[in-house]
C-alpha cells in the first residue's frame, strides 16, 4: 500500500499537525509499511460478515433527565492556556460559522 | 515488626488489623524504597507522598479504634494500603498526564470512577505511574518524560504501556497497582515484569475518568503480585458505572473468595498458532511447561485452533488508531494543557498538536486519521471492523470447547531498552497475542510461569465474556502449586 | 395539487424556472439537563458555569443519553408520521472547530448502513388556502456546540471567546425533502413546524433565543429538466428572515443564469441589515467529517411498544386542538385558528372559559383586544400579566354592567401594564359605569340643550340622531355611561 507525500500532508492537516519535512518523510515509508501489513486483510472474507464496533450486547443504557451540580467557573477555567472575562480565549475565529 | 515490602496486600491487611503493623510504617517504607530506587527504575511521574502520609495516620487511628471498640473489623478492604495508578486515569487536583506533553501540567477537576472506588475501599494512593504517551506503545519508552526500566533487568524495557506500574509491583514498592489495556498493556507488562496482570471483560469496569485512548478496545485492570491480590482489587474496582455506558449491569461475584475454591474440570485449549514462529524458544517452553503442571493439577488440556489470530494485528492497528485520532482530537490549546501560542487559530492547533505530541502518538493519529478519511473508510475501517467479527468468532467457537484459552502473554523476553524504537512493526508484534483479546472483549489474567536467561515469563489465560472467575481459580490453583510468583527482582 | 406559480421575479433568462427550496432545522428540546450529562440548559446563565468534564470535553470523560430528549425525538417522530428505526446509533463527526469540546461532534446522523432516529415523515401546510405535504426526510438527536463571542472592533479583536454552556444542549435535526417552492411556503412551513413542536411540547421554538434555527437551500430548475445547483442559506434569526433571505437568493439566482453564467454551489449567509446574502469564506479544503460509530455510546433500540407508548402520551397537536374547540364551543373558524396560534394561547382560552364566561365572548376578547395588545407589544400571551382569572373577573365586570364594554378595553390595557385585578383598575381610577338614571338625567338634558338641532330632528320623528347624542352622552361621561340607559333617557326626552 503506497502512500505518497501529498496523502501524508493532507492527513496531516486533517489531523491538526505541523509535521516537520523529516517526519513527512519518516511517515512516507512508515505508514506505508503499516498499511501494507494491514493490507493482509484482503486475503480474508468477509462476505456477510456484520461489522463489530461493540463487543458487547448492550442497548439504550439512558439517563434520566435530572440537572446534576456542574464544576465551579475557577475549576472550569484552571486549566485554560488563556481565558478572559469567564471565557475561553481562543485566536480569532474568522468565519461566521 | 518491620514492613516487608514484599507482603502481599492481604497480609498486609491482617497485620493493620491484628495490630502488629501501622499503615503509616507501610507507607513510609514504600516511600523510602521508592525514594531510593526510583531514581534509576523511574516507575513514577508522581508521588503523592504528603497525602498519603497523612492518610496512612488517620488509617493509623482508625485501625487502633476498631481494636478498642472490639467490633470485629469493619474497616474497608484496602484500609490503609499503598496502590500505584497508572498516570492515564484522573485523580482531582493531582497531576494527570498520561505521560504527553500535551497534558503537562493539567490537574483534572474529577475523579476517575476506579480512583472513586479505590479511596472508598481505603487505598492510600501514593503516586501516578510512568506509561507510554497516551497508552501508545509496548515498552513505556513512548513516555515523554524518560522510559521506565524493568526491574529485573535495568537495561531491558518493562514492556507497557502500564510499564510503570508493573514494575512498581514487581520492584517492591506497592503490592498492587491499576493499568489500562487496550491492546495487552497490562498483560505484556505484567508478563515481562513477572507479576500478575487482569484484563477485565471490557465493560467490567468502568472506563469513566480514564483517558480515552480506544474507546471500544480500553479496559482498567489490576495488578498484583499473586492472584488472590488480583482478585481482591478486582473486587474493588468491577461494577457497573451510571457515568459509563459501556459498563456492564452484570452482578460482580465473590472474586477473592473464588481464588482458593478449587474446582475441577476446568478445560484449558491451546491454539497450536500460538507456538508459531516468532515466539522465543525459552517463552515457549515456560509455557508448555505449565501446561504440564496444569495436566498433573487435573485439568484437560486440549489443542484448539484460532485461525483469525494473525489478522487481529492488523485489524486492531486500524481500529484503535481510528478511534485515537478521534479521542486525541481534543488537545487543541483551547481547553487545557499546553498551547503554543499564535494569532492564527489553525497555526495555534496545529503547532500546539506538533509540540504536545511524541512520535508514536503522531504515528498513530496519522494512522487513524488516514483510514477514517474520504475513500479509504470502507476498504479499512470497516473492513477492520468485519474482520473483528471473525475474530470474536473464533473466541466463541474455542470456548464452545474449553473454558480458558492458554497463550504466551508475549512471544519475547523483555527487549533491550532501545532495541525496537525505530521499527514500529518490530514493536507491534509484542501485543500478537493479546490484541485478540482485546478485539473480542474478553478477560485475560498474565501470571508469572517461569524464567528464560534469567528474564520473566508471562503465560496468559484468556476466559469467557464475564468470567474472570474461571482464570483466577485456574492461576490460584497454579500459584499453589509453583513459586514462580514468589521470586523477587534483584535488589539493584 | 395546485401549487403556487412559478416564480419569475425578474422577467429575465431565468424565465419559468421553478424554485426549489428545501429546509433544515434544529430545535432545542425541552429538557431540563443536556443531552449527554446532568448540566441544566438554562439559557443567559454567566459564561461557563454551566458546565462539566463530559461538556467540557475532558480527558477521560464519557457522555451518557439523556432518555427525555430520546423520548422528545420519537414524539416528534410520531407528530410526522414519521417511520422509527428499530436501531439507530450515534456517531462522531470529526472536525476541528473551538465551539466543539471533544473536536467531534455526537450526531445521530445516518452514515454507513446506521439509519438516523425516524425517517420519511410530512407535515401539512396551506398553500393558496389549500394543503399541501411536506414530506420530511428524517428527525436525528445530536449536541449543540458551545457558543463563540467575537468582541467587536473594526479590523478585527485578536481573540474570539468561547462559551461551553450551549456545549451539550440536545438538539433535534429536521430535514425536509426539497418540497417547498416559495419564500413564502418556506415561512408557511416553519410557522406550522413551530407549531406543531410547541403544541407538541418538545421545543420552545424560539427563533431569538436560538431554540430554533433554520438554513435553507435553495435552487431554480427548469421546467421538466434536471434540478439546478443549490446553495445553502444561513444565519436566518426569524421566519420573516427565512423568507425574504430565500427570496434574495431566488432573485440573485435568476440574474446570475440571466447574465448566461452558473450558480457556484455554496454556503451563504443572510445579513439581516443590508438585506442581501454573501458567500462565506470558502474552506481551503473539502470537509471529511470522517463519521465513524460512537464508541462510547451504545445503541438505541426502539420497539413497536415503546413508540404505541409515546403514540398514547402524545399532547394534543394543533389540528385536532383547533377542531375540537370549533365542536365543542361553536367557535367560528377565525377564531379558533387564532386561538390555536400557539399552545398558550389555546391554554389559556380554555382555562377561562372554565370560570364561568361564554366561550363565544372569551374567544372575540382574544381574537379582538388581546391579539391587538400582544400584536401591538411583540409578546406571547403567557408573557403578559394577564390571567385567566382576570380576564374572566373582567368580562364579569361588563357582564354586570360595572364597566361599559368600551371602558374595559381600558381597563384591559391597564391591567397588564399595572399588574392589577380588573376590580383595581375600576376602582383605582373611577371607571366604574354610570347607571344611575338622576345622574344620567343631568348630563342627558345638558346634551340635548348643547346640541338643539339633533335634539330637533328626533322630536320630529328622525331617530337616526339618536346614536350621535348618545355618543355625546359618552363622550361627556369618559365612556362611563351605561349606553343603554343613556339611549333610553334621550328618547324619553325627546319624546
Ligand atoms: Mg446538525
Ligand atoms: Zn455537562
Amino acid at each position: 500500500m503506497a502512500i505518497d507525500w501529498a496523502t501524508v500532508e493532507h492527513v496531516a492537516r486533517l489531523a491538526r499537525l505541523a509535521l516537520t519535512d523529516e517526519e513527512r518523510e519518516r511517515f512516507v515509508g512508515q505508514l506505508g509499511r503499516i498499511l501494507e501489513y494491514c493490507a493482509r486483510l484482503d486475503a480474508i472474507s468477509i462476505e456477510g460478515v456484520p461489522a463489530t464496533s461493540h463487543v458487547l450486547p448492550i442497548v439504550n443504557v439512558l439517563r434520566e433527565d435530572l440537572p446534576a451540580p456542574c464544576l465551579s467557573r475557577d475549576e472550569v477555567l484552571a486549566a485554560a492556556p488563556a481565558h478572559e472575562q469567564g471565557f475561553f480565549k481562543v485566536p480569532r475565529v474568522l468565519e461566521a460559522e | 515488626m518491620a514492613p516487608s515490602v514484599w507482603e502481599s496486600a492481604r497480609a498486609l491487611r491482617a497485620a493493620y488489623a491484628a495490630g502488629t503493623l501501622l499503615p503509616s510504617q507501610v507507607i513510609a517504607a514504600a516511600l523510602d524504597r521508592i525514594a531510593l530506587r526510583d531514581p534509576k527504575l523511574h516507575a513514577f511521574l508522581h508521588l503523592d507522598s504528603e497525602r498519603a502520609r497523612q492518610e496512612a495516620v488517620e488509617w493509623d487511628g482508625l485501625y487502633a479504634q476498631a481494636r478498642r471498640n472490639a467490633a470485629g473489623d469493619t474497616l474497608p478492604p484496602l484500609a490503609g494500603i499503598p496502590v500505584a495508578v497508572k498516570d492515564n486515569l484522573c485523580t482531582r487536583g493531582v497531576p494527570t498526564t498520561c505521560g504527553s506533553r500535551i497534558l503537562d501540567g493539567w490537574l483534572p477537576p474529577y475523579d476517575a470512577t476506579v480512583i472513586a472506588r479505590l479511596r472508598r475501599a481505603g487505598a492510600v494512593i501514593i503516586g501516578k505511574t510512568n506509561l507510554d504517551e497516551f497508552a501508545m506503545g509496548s515498552s513505556t519508552e513512548n513516555s515523554a518524560f524518560g522510559p521506565t526500566r524493568n526491574p529485573w533487568d535495568l537495561s531491558r524495557v518493562p514492556g507497557g504501556s502500564s510499564g510503570g506500574s508493573a514494575a512498581a509491583v514487581a520492584a517492591g514498592y506497592v503490592p498492587l497497582a491499576l493499568g489500562s489495556d487496550t491492546g495487552g498493556s497490562i498483560r505484556q507488562p505484567a508478563g515481562f515484569c513477572g507479576v500478575v496482570g487482569l484484563k477485565p471483560t471490557y465493560g467490567r469496569v468502568s472506563r469513566y475518568g480514564l483517558v480515552a485512548f480506544a474507546s471500544s478496545l480500553d479496559q482498567i485492570g489490576p495488578f498484583a503480585r499473586d492472584v488472590a491480590d488480583c482478585a481482591l482489587l478486582l473486587n474493588v474496582i468491577a461494577g457497573a458505572d451510571p457515568r459509563d455506558s459501556t459498563s456492564a449491569d452484570v452482578p460482580v461475584p465473590d472474586f477473592l473468595g473464588a481464588t482458593d475454591q478449587p474446582r475441577h474440570g476446568i478445560r484449558l485449549g491451546v491454539p497450536s498458532e500460538a507456538f508459531g514462529s516468532g515466539v522465543d524458544a525459552g517463552v515457549a517452553e515456560a509455557v508448555r511447561a505449565a501446561l504440564d503442571t496444569f495436566d498433573n493439577l487435573g485439568f484437560r488440556v486440549e489443542e484448539i485452533a484460532l485461525p483469525t489470530l494473525d489478522a487481529a494485528l492488523p485489524t486492531y492497528y486500524l481500529i484503535a488508531p481510528a478511534e485515537a485520532s478521534s479521542n486525541l482530537a481534543r488537545y487543541d490549546g483551547v481547553r487545557h494543557g499546553m498551547r503554543d501560542g499564535s494569532d492564527d487559530l489553525f497555526e495555534m492547533v496545529t503547532r500546539t498538536r506538533q509540540r504536545g505530541f511524541g512520535a508514536e502518538v503522531k504515528r498513530r493519529i496519522m494512522l487513524g486519521t488516514y483510514a477514517l478519511s474520504a475513500g479509504y473508510y470502507e476498504a479499512f475501517y470497516i473492513k477492520a471492523q468485519k474482520v473483528r467479527t471473525l475474530v470474536a468468532r473464533d473466541f466463541d467457537r474455542a470456548f464452545a470447547q474449553v473454558d480458558i484459552v492458554v497463550m504466551p502473554t508475549s512471544p519475547t523476553l523483555p527487549f533491550a531498552i532501545g532495541e525496537r524504537v525505530d521499527d514500529p512493526l518490530q514493536m507491534y508484534f509484542s501485543d500478537i497475542f493479546t490484541i485478540p483479546v482485546n478485539l473480542a472483549g474478553l478477560p485475560g489474567l498474565s501470571l508469572p510461569c517461569g524464567f528464560s536467561a534469567g528474564l520473566p515469563v508471562g503465560m496468559q489465560l484468556v476466559g469467557r465474556a464475564f468470567d474472570e472467575t474461571t482464570l483466577l481459580q485456574a492461576g490460584g490453583a497454579y500459584q499453589q502449586a509453583t513459586s514462580w510468583h514468589l521470586r523477587h527482582a534483584p535488589e539493584a | 395539487m395546485e401549487r403556487s406559480e412559478p416564480m419569475d421575479p425578474t422577467g429575465a433568462g431565468g424565465g419559468t424556472r421553478e424554485v426549489v427550496i428545501g429546509i433544515e432545522i434544529h430545535v432545542q428540546l425541552l429538557t431540563a439537563s443536556k443531552m449527554f450529562c446532568g448540566c441544566p440548559t438554562e439559557f443567559g446563565a454567566p459564561p461557563n458555569t454551566l458546565v462539566c468534564p463530559v461538556c467540557l470535553g475532558l480527558p477521560g470523560s464519557l457522555p451518557v443519553l439523556n432518555r427525555r430528549a430520546v423520548e422528545l425525538g420519537l414524539r416528534t417522530a410520531v407528530a410526522l408520521g414519521c417511520r422509527v428505526h428499530s436501531r439507530s446509533r450515534f456517531h462522531r463527526k470529526n472536525y476541528y472547530y473551538p465551539d466543539l469540546a471533544k473536536n467531534y461532534q455526537i450526531s445521530q446522523y445516518q452514515y454507513a448502513g446506521h439509519p438516523p432516529l425516524a425517517t420519511g415523515g410530512v407535515l401539512e401546510i396551506q398553500v393558496g388556502g389549500r394543503p399541501w405535504r411536506v414530506a420530511i426526510r428524517r428527525v436525528h438527536l445530536e449536541e449543540d456546540t458551545a457558543r463563540l463571542v467575537h468582541p467587536a472592533g473594526t479590523g478585527g479583536a485578536a481573540s474570539s471567546l468561547v462559551d461551553y454552556n450551549r456545549s451539550g444542549v440536545p438538539l433535534m435535526e429536521i430535514v425536509t425533502e426539497p418540497d417547498l417552492r416559495s419564500p413564502g411556503e418556506a415561512r408557511e412551513f416553519l410557522n406550522a413546524l413551530r407549531r406543531l413542536l410547541q403544541f407538541a411540547e418538545v421545543s420552545s421554538c424560539r427563533m431569538e433565543e436560538g431554540t430554533l434555527r433554520c438554513d435553507a437551500n435553495l435552487s431554480l430548475q427548469p421546467p421538466g429538466g434536471p434540478p439546478g445547483v443549490r446553495t445553502e442559506v444561513k444565519n436566518m434569526n426569524s421566519v420573516r428572515a427565512v423568507e425574504r433571505a430565500l427570496a434574495f437568493e431566488a432573485v440573485r439566482q435568476h440574474e446570475v443564469l440571466a447574465r448566461g453564467e452558473v450558480v457556484v454551489q455554496e454556503t451563504r449567509h443572510w445579513d439581516e441589515r443590508r438585506g442581501v446574502t454573501f458567500a462565506s469564506r470558502s474552506k481551503e479544503e473539502a470537509e471529511d467529517y470522517r463519521y465513524f460509530p460512537e464508541p462510547d455510546l451504545v445503541p438505541l433500540d426502539v420497539d413497536g411498544a415503546w413508540v404505541a407508548a409515546i403514540r398514547e402520551a402524545l399532547p394534543e397537536l394543533p389540528a385536532a386542538r383547533r377542531d375540537r374547540l370549533i365542536a365543542t364551543f361553536g367557535l367560528a373558524a377565525y377564531d379558533a385558528d387564532l386561538i390555536t396560534a400557539t399552545p398558550a394561547m389555546a391554554k389559556f382560552f380554555e382555562e377561562t372559559v372554565t370560570l364561568g364566561p361564554h366561550p363565544k365572548v372569551v374567544a372575540n376578547w382574544l381574537s379582538g383586544a388581546v391579539a391587538a395588545y400582544l400584536n401591538e407589544h411583540g409578546v406571547e400571551i403567557d408573557q403578559i400579566a394577564l390571567t385567566p382569572a382576570r380576564l374572566s373577573a373582567l368580562l364579569l365586570l361588563v357582564d354586570e354592567g360595572t364597566v361599559s364594554g368600551r371602558t374595559a378595553k381600558d381597563v384591559l390595557v391597564e391591567m397588564i401594564a399595572h399588574d392589577q385585578e380588573p376590580e383595581a383598575v375600576v376602582e383605582a381610577r373611577g371607571l366604574q359605569q354610570i347607571s344611575d338614571e338622576a345622574t344620567l338625567r343631568v348630563v342627558v338634558d345638558k346634551v340635548i340643550a348643547d346640541h338643539p338641532g339633533p335634539a330637533a330632528e328626533i322630536r320630529a320623528g328622525k331617530v337616526r340622531a339618536l346614536p350621535f347624542l348618545v355618543g355625546q352622552v359618552m363622550r361627556a361621561t369618559g365612556g362611563r355611561a351605561n349606553p343603554e340607559a343613556a339611549n333610553r333617557l334621550l328618547k324619553e326626552r325627546l319624546s
